[in-house]
């Protein structure tokens, strides 16, 4: 096969994009239509709860027309990460849009629904073998944390996949998958380069990110052939520079030009990028390295602490320049009033709007704006404490008596009537570790249904 | 007297993003190949500035690495909370990057 075509329709399934673009596309008649629905992005939350990251009116409508074309054109749609962050509620969310969308429009397709959650005990076991380590700065993982851990679902790589399209699926939809693997599997399996595919992946997985100007909010076309592949934008405003698809490969990515997935690390240090046409980029010398040990990324996710928050503002000079103290003398007087209550089982933490809200420790500047915006947040080990502190911790900020003080009547300017925001339950990443694997297909349990 | 420009001035896009749940990454990147060399070549974008810059030390960061094919420079660092923990500030880390953007380098125009 000299080439074959890729339609990547968006950045994230449900983000949508423009119809014009993706018929546009359909009419270049694609060999695979695939979409990345993942991200952990957006913190441990959804992984926990089990909820997705769009809503489900638009997972519906960007899956409608790809269904509805891969029928036609019969070729294959991938879909990686359903739901979201993968585990089997976000999976069988999507498989119930899935349905929904082929009784409605009398599609027919051969599925294979790939799931990538992890037994506890599989982890357990392969912790005690030494066969789990940190992914980066992580602390090391223990069955403490393993225990508290609500789901745990891995990465899955291209294997599991070409597994589902040479059983004869037509439609994969996969849990948890490293991003680039949803694209690169297909090709992959006809014989292309892995280290072309991979890399036409990483760009294709973004949507039109990598374009001028860039979105993930639309359509984007990749040619893979043997020695390089192009990337075309399929919107008219849109245009690939050399330097624009040579900059995405750092886009949420620790290293510029180096990139570890399940089984592989990705060199493009020695790529070119050339302009082909007017919107179009080839590029060539992407290297695939098997990576020494087969090691799958797991991703999991515990529920830690509840929270209620207070939204208010701070306009006295004097209060301002007292913050510090403040803050300090609020925790003490809590504490006092709570005695009963150990302090190891809540946290009240001050987010200073002007001060140093968004960077935190990281800010280098020292200098305070006139007026501060407060979040301050309680977290504790029920809902129902988290409430009473917040109650009282806000009670008192607002009447606490400080060095200089002459506003006798407040310090706080509530933005809120309640003040007092239930925010519900917290959560945390607990696992985030590489597993090391003998068989990439073995954590994979695949189901084949006819939908 | 020689002068400087800013980061913020010779750059076309200057950001912050999580490099996973655990990390920040800062991406700095430029249009017009002199420009890009003439940051790289100045010297002054070094872990020293950026532990300077961030209050960080130097095991923090894992990477700071220069890609000419992209005419861009990353430098990538362990977050004090990771994304969505009790006590963050920035589940996405998009609001990382301004300290960077009053970086000075030596400039002849």
């Amino acid at each position: 096969m000299e080439e074959l075509k890729v339609l990547s329709p968006c950045g994230i399934l449900g983000y949508g994009y423009p119809g014009e673009s993706f018929w546009k596309g359909i009419e270049k008649k694609p060999d695979l239509i695939a979409v990345d629905a993942g991200s952990t992005d957006a913190g441990p939350h959804k992984l926990g709860a089990g909820v997705g990251i769009v809503s489900r009116q638009a997972a519906k409508k960007d899956l409608l027309q790809m269904l509805v074309a891969g029928y036609e054109l019969k070729i294959p749609v991938i879909i990686g990460s359903a739901g979201g962050s993968g585990a089997r509620p976000h999976v069988e969310w999507t498989l119930g849009i899935i349905r929904e969308i082929i009784e409605e429009h009398k599609l027919r397709f051969k599925t294979a629904v790939i799931w990538s959650d992890l037994d506890k005990q599989v982890i357990r076991e392969s912790l005690k073998r030494g066969e789990v380590k940190p992914l980066g700065p992580v602390p090391e993982l223990t069955e403490e944390a393993l225990d508290k851990t609500i789901r745990v679902v891995f990465q899955m790589g291209h294997e599991p996949f070409i597994a589902a399209l040479e059983r004869g699926a037509q439609l994969v939809v996969a849990g948890r998958a490293y991003d680039p693997s949803v694209f690169a599997a297909y090709p992959i399996m006809l014989g292309f380069d892995p280290g072309l595919s991979y890399h036409l992946g990483k760009i294709l997985e973004c949507g039109a990110i990598c374009a001028e100007p860039g979105s993930a909010k639309d359509c984007m076309m990749g040619y893979l052939r043997p020695d390089h592949f192009l990337v075309e934008p399929l919107n008219e405003k849109r245009k690939c520079l050399t330097t624009s698809v040579a900059a995405h490969t750092l886009y949420e990515k620790e290293h510029p030009y180096y990139l570890r997935g399940p089984g592989l690390e990705l060199d493009l240090s020695a790529c070119e990028y050339e302009q082909f046409s007017d919107n179009a980029v080839k590029v060539r010398g992407s290297k695939y390295i098997q990576a020494p040990e087969y090691c799958l990324k797991m991703e999991g996710a515990a529920q830690v602490a509840y929270r209620t928050l207070v939204i208010a503002g701070i306009r006295d000079p004097v209060m301002i320049q007292n913050i510090e103290e403040i803050k300090t003398e609020v925790v003490e007087q809590v504490a006092s009033y709570f005695e009963e209550v150990p302090r190891s089982d809540y946290r009240i933490i001050f987010h200073l709007y002007g001060k140093n809200g968004v960077m935190g420790p990281l800010e280098p500047v020292k200098q305070v704006a006139h007026e501060l915006g407060m979040v301050m947040e309680v977290v504790a080990s029920t809902q129902e404490l988290a409430n009473a502190i917040c109650a009282s911790a806000r009670s008192t900020m607002m009447h606490l008596g400080f060095k200089g003080r002459k506003a006798t009547a407040g310090n706080l300017a509530f933005l809120y009537s309640p003040s007092d925001i239930v925010f519900g339950p917290v959560y945390k990443f607990t696992v985030y570790h590489l597993l090391k694997v003998n068989d990439p297909c073995a954590l994979v349990k695949t189901d084949y249904l006819e939908l | 007297m020689k002068k400087t420009c800013t980061l913020y001035e010779l750059a076309k896009v200057l950001r912050s993003k999580n490099a996973g749940p655990f990390e920040l990454t800062l991406d700095v990147i430029f249009d017009k190949p002199e420009t890009y060399r003439r940051v790289k070549d100045s010297g002054v974008i070094t872990k020293e500035l950026v532990c300077r810059l961030y209050n960080i030390k130097e095991q923090d960061i894992s990477h700071l690495v220069f890609y000419d094919q992209a005419l861009a420079f990353k430098i990538t660092f362990k977050r004090p909370v990771d994304s969505g923990s009790i006590g963050e500030t920035d589940v996405y880390g998009a609001q990382q990057h301004a300290p960077l953007m009053g970086v000075e380098i030596p400039c002849d125009i």
